[in-house]
């Protein structure tokens, strides 16, 4: 008598959130899972919907989508991959917009290394400069941009060390093996400050931009809590929550 | 194939090389050990030993990286040495795969040696062969199946190696970016041509030496004392 | 050539067995060490080689190779050993594993020859084969082989023969047998076969539990009522012998030794040749008057000795002497009572067959 009751209010708990809302599946670039998290849960208590989020890097979340996995947004980390998705008919062409702009700071562990201007760089008085690589990351090509225009691309080309991605690069950086290196602001910066050593914030014009576009893929063309979160990417608090983890915004961008 | 190409392989096959000799010389004595010590160390350092084989790459190149890091204790005494950090170094590089394919040495060897047994040395020993002797004259004549099959998977293991190179190498082409990371950096960044085509070369690699494994070591050899 | 011959003193204490001896052997002809398996022989044979680290003392030909402060390692102990199983060095060839040893010992350190060794062992055509291309005899013959050719100044051998065939024993006892009659060198010789005891031995030590329960010449020591350990069917003595006369006719010997004489199937080998003759209990009976019609070729005048139990309530055991040699004799008790034999008693003692065993 219990039992059979037990059973089916499990399924009914179950069944209840599918019944009134729907699930949206994203796909998010690994430098943008931190906001991202705060963000879904923000977007599941306003709307009710459900979200469930995948990591990982944007040429491996591209290459999965291309191979049908089934992802309704892709939040990339470059402005490249969802353009492609587009122009392969995999995503809805009208829906790419830039949710965020990533910021490049040269970052030191040590308190006392970087100066913010960034001289740093010219003394010389480190070993190993990290920088994401070019080839892969957005932050990498930035790095690259930034080196270049100051002119110091081909001189430390020698001390240069890659991380695969942002993320090691950060840790590079962060455990000493690299006295210094370029990495993305919203890994250093804590509550709008700086949480740790010492940084120089690289000026927005030393680089091409560093867009991190998002884009409605085919398979979440329908689902009204795919096409509910994208909206809700753009909202006012939305983009004051992104800029907190230390991402600039286009307007902004424009503004300034 | 392009340079690029060319480079990673070559120090593929050089990292490859200088760790399969070094874990030869490292990895035999702790072999030798394992396989005859009653002490009760043993199951410690046995286990040890085969860490590699159970933790992720990441995890032991995230350890790597901070232990040879100028703030770990691996830095800390290289530095007062004065040579400097590891990480970002072919001298890291190879130290690094030394540990991570220790156990493919070891564990070969060990059941080698355990295969002896005690009497081909007890039988040198009457013919006034000494401990070393008896070590070069028998166990290691005796232990040939296991050097041969260590030897080759310690080196396929080490170009094989992926997650712990991409941990501590800082991908500098001729010094620490081997075929495997490069590979990874094809894909990564879309080019699926150049992909293939070293993907390709290091499969057939691969099946190579496993046919060499599989050939050179084919089931016991001779029937009985 | 040794004065002092080989002095052990062994104490091993392992959880489950321990061995406690006190021994001097010989320091010429074979010593055999004769007991069940669990006895302790095969582990007195070890401590005497170091192969087991026992606490004690170790003399071996005014050498001391072990005491108190002490221990020469193996490899550092002129020695020859001989395991169960052949042991070669399956890596090498014959060649190779004769080599092994002799290419370990100085030039001038030398003085069996590898091709006296190899002529001894008869394996002149067996050199250049790998150890498991060999029969087992083969191999065992190879393994003598080379426990001799470094030279060694006491011979140790495990059960040579214990993993073979009855043939291949066959095979090998001439060769160990030759070994025995050219070698100046003394051999300590592990067997559970009293077979083999008889063959070989020149003087006997008896192990059960760990301890040498008898040690003495071969005659006498096989000749005692009190030895602690039953042969059974296989009780009797081992005379040592000389051809003394030959009858061509009836192809028969007579061999002599020291208080008699026996005729026995004539073994074609010269006057004046040293046999061995092995006379079992089972086959001497015993008659208070010289009969004159029987079948029994060998009638001897002797003397009880000794009466002890037979192992069953039924049977009886003499000792009989002759001279200066011993014979047992199995009889029933109620035949003791019937002919009132007692130590003492003169007696014709019956040999119906003896084996002649070199």
């Amino acid at each position: 008598m219990k039992r059979p009751l037990r059973l089916l209010s499990i399924l009914l708990l179950l069944a209840s959130p599918l019944a009134t809302a729907g699930t949206v599946k994203v796909a998010v670039a690994a430098n943008f899972i931190k906001p991202m998290r705060a963000i879904a849960a923000a977007f599941e208590r306003d709307n009710g919907h459900r979200v469930q989020l995948a990591a990982g890097s944007s040429g491996k979340l591209y290459a999965q989508i291309r191979h049908g996995a089934p992802f309704d947004l892709f939040l990339s980390a470059d402005a490249d991959k969802p353009a492609r998705l587009a122009s392969e008919g995999l995503a809805v062409p009208g829906s790419r917009f830039t949710y965020a702009l990533g910021a490049l700071v040269l970052w030191s562990a040590d308190p006392g290394l970087v100066d913010d201007a960034g001289t740093v760089l010219r003394q010389g008085r480190f070993e190993h400069l990290a920088l994401a690589n070019p080839k892969l990351a957005p932050y990498g090509a930035a790095a690259r941009a930034t080196l270049q225009r100051l002119g110091l691309w081909e001189a430390l080309k020698p001390r240069m060390v890659f991380g695969e991605n942002i993320a090691q690069t950060y840790q590079f950086v962060h455990s000493g093996n690299a006295q210094l290196g370029f990495v993305a602001r919203a890994q250093v910066m804590a509550d709008g400050r700086l949480s740790a050593g010492s940084a120089w914030p690289v000026p927005q014009t030393m680089h091409p931009p560093i867009r991190q576009d998002a884009v409605l893929l085919d398979r979440g063309r329908d689902n009204p809590a795919a096409t509910a979160l994208l909206a809700y990417l753009r909202s006012a608090p939305v983009r004051a929550l992104i800029r907190s983890h230390g991402y600039a915004l286009p307007a902004e961008d424009a503004a300034a | 194939m392009s340079e690029a190409n060319l480079t990673a392989l070559l120090l593929s096959l050089k990292l490859a090389s200088v760790v399969t000799l070094l874990l030869l010389l490292v990895g035999t004595p702790i072999a030798w050990w394992l396989a005859r010590t009653r002490s009760r160390w043993k199951a410690p350092v046995g286990a040890v030993v085969a860490l590699p084989i159970v933790l992720p790459p990441s995890v032991l190149g995230f350890y790597l990286l901070v232990a040879m890091g100028p703030e770990g204790p691996v830095g800390q005494f290289t530095r007062a040495m004065g040579w400097g950090t590891l990480p970002f170094t072919f001298t890291g590089l190879v130290i690094a795969s030394v540990i991570y394919s220790l156990p493919f040495m070891v564990q070969p060897l060990q059941n080698a040696f355990q295969a002896i047994g005690e009497r081909p040395l007890e039988t040198a020993a009457t013919l006034r062969a000494g401990p070393w002797d008896r070590f070069f004259s028998v166990a290691i004549p005796l232990a040939r199946p296991g050097f041969i099959t260590g030897g080759i998977l310690a080196f396929a293991h080490t170009i094989g190696e992926f997650g712990v190179v991409l941990m501590i190498g800082g991908n500098i082409p001729g010094e620490t970016r081997v075929a495997s990371v490069l590979v990874y950096d094809y894909v990564e960044a879309l080019e699926y041509a150049d992909a293939h085509w070293l993907a390709g070369v290091m499969l057939a690699f691969a099946f190579l030496v496993l046919l060499a494994l599989y050939a050179l070591n084919p089931e016991r050899r001779g029937q009985g004392r | 050539m040794n004065r002092e011959g080989i002095a052990a003193r062994f104490h091993l204490d392992y959880p489950d067995f321990a061995l406690d001896v006190d021994l001097l052997l010989p320091g010429r002809g074979v010593s055999a060490l004769f007991g069940h398996s669990g006895s302790g022989k095969t582990t007195l044979l070890r401590c005497i080689a170091g192969l087991e680290q026992a606490r004690g003392r170790l003399r071996v030909d005014g050498e001391t190779w072990q005491d108190g402060k002490h221990f020469l390692p193996t490899h550092q102990r002129p020695l020859g050993y001989v395991f169960q199983e052949a042991s070669l060095f399956p890596h090498l060839s014959v060649m190779g594993n004769l080599r092994y040893g002799l290419r370990r010992v100085p030039a001038a350190a030398r003085r069996v020859s590898l091709d006296d060794a190899i002529e001894l062992l008869g394996i002149g055509h067996l050199l250049a084969r790998r150890p498991d291309r060999l029969s087992g005899g083969e191999r065992q013959r190879v393994a003598i082989a080379r426990a001799l050719a470094p030279s060694p100044r006491l011979l140790l051998m495990d059960e040579p023969l214990a993993a073979l065939d009855q043939a291949r024993k066959q095979e090998i006892l001439p060769y160990l047998e030759r070994l025995h009659g050219e070698l100046e060198i003394p051999l300590v010789y592990v067997t559970h076969s009293a077979d083999e005891v008889a063959h070989l031995a020149d003087h006997l030590v008896i192990m059960d539990d760990g301890r040498a329960v008898a040690s003495g010449p071969l005659s006498e020591t096989l000749a005692r009522l009190d030895l602690p350990i039953r042969l059974g069917e296989e009780t009797g003595v081992v005379l040592q012998a000389r051809i003394a006369e030959r009858d061509a006719r009836w192809h028969l010997a007579r061999a002599e030794f020291p208080g008699g004489s026996l005729w026995v199937k004539d073994p074609g080998r010269d006057i004046g040749a040293a046999i061995r003759l092995r006379v079992l209990a089972r086959d001497v009976s015993l008659a208070l008057d010289p009969h004159d019609r029987t079948s029994i070729l060998n009638r001897l005048p002797a003397v009880v000795s000794g009466l002890s139990e037979g192992g069953h309530p039924s049977a009886r055991l003499a000792q009989l002497q002759m001279g200066d040699s011993l014979l047992l004799c199995r009889l029933t008790a109620r035949s003791v009572d019937a002919l009132g034999l007692e130590t003492g008693s003169r007696v014709w003692a019956q040999i119906k067959t003896a084996a002649i065993i070199e």
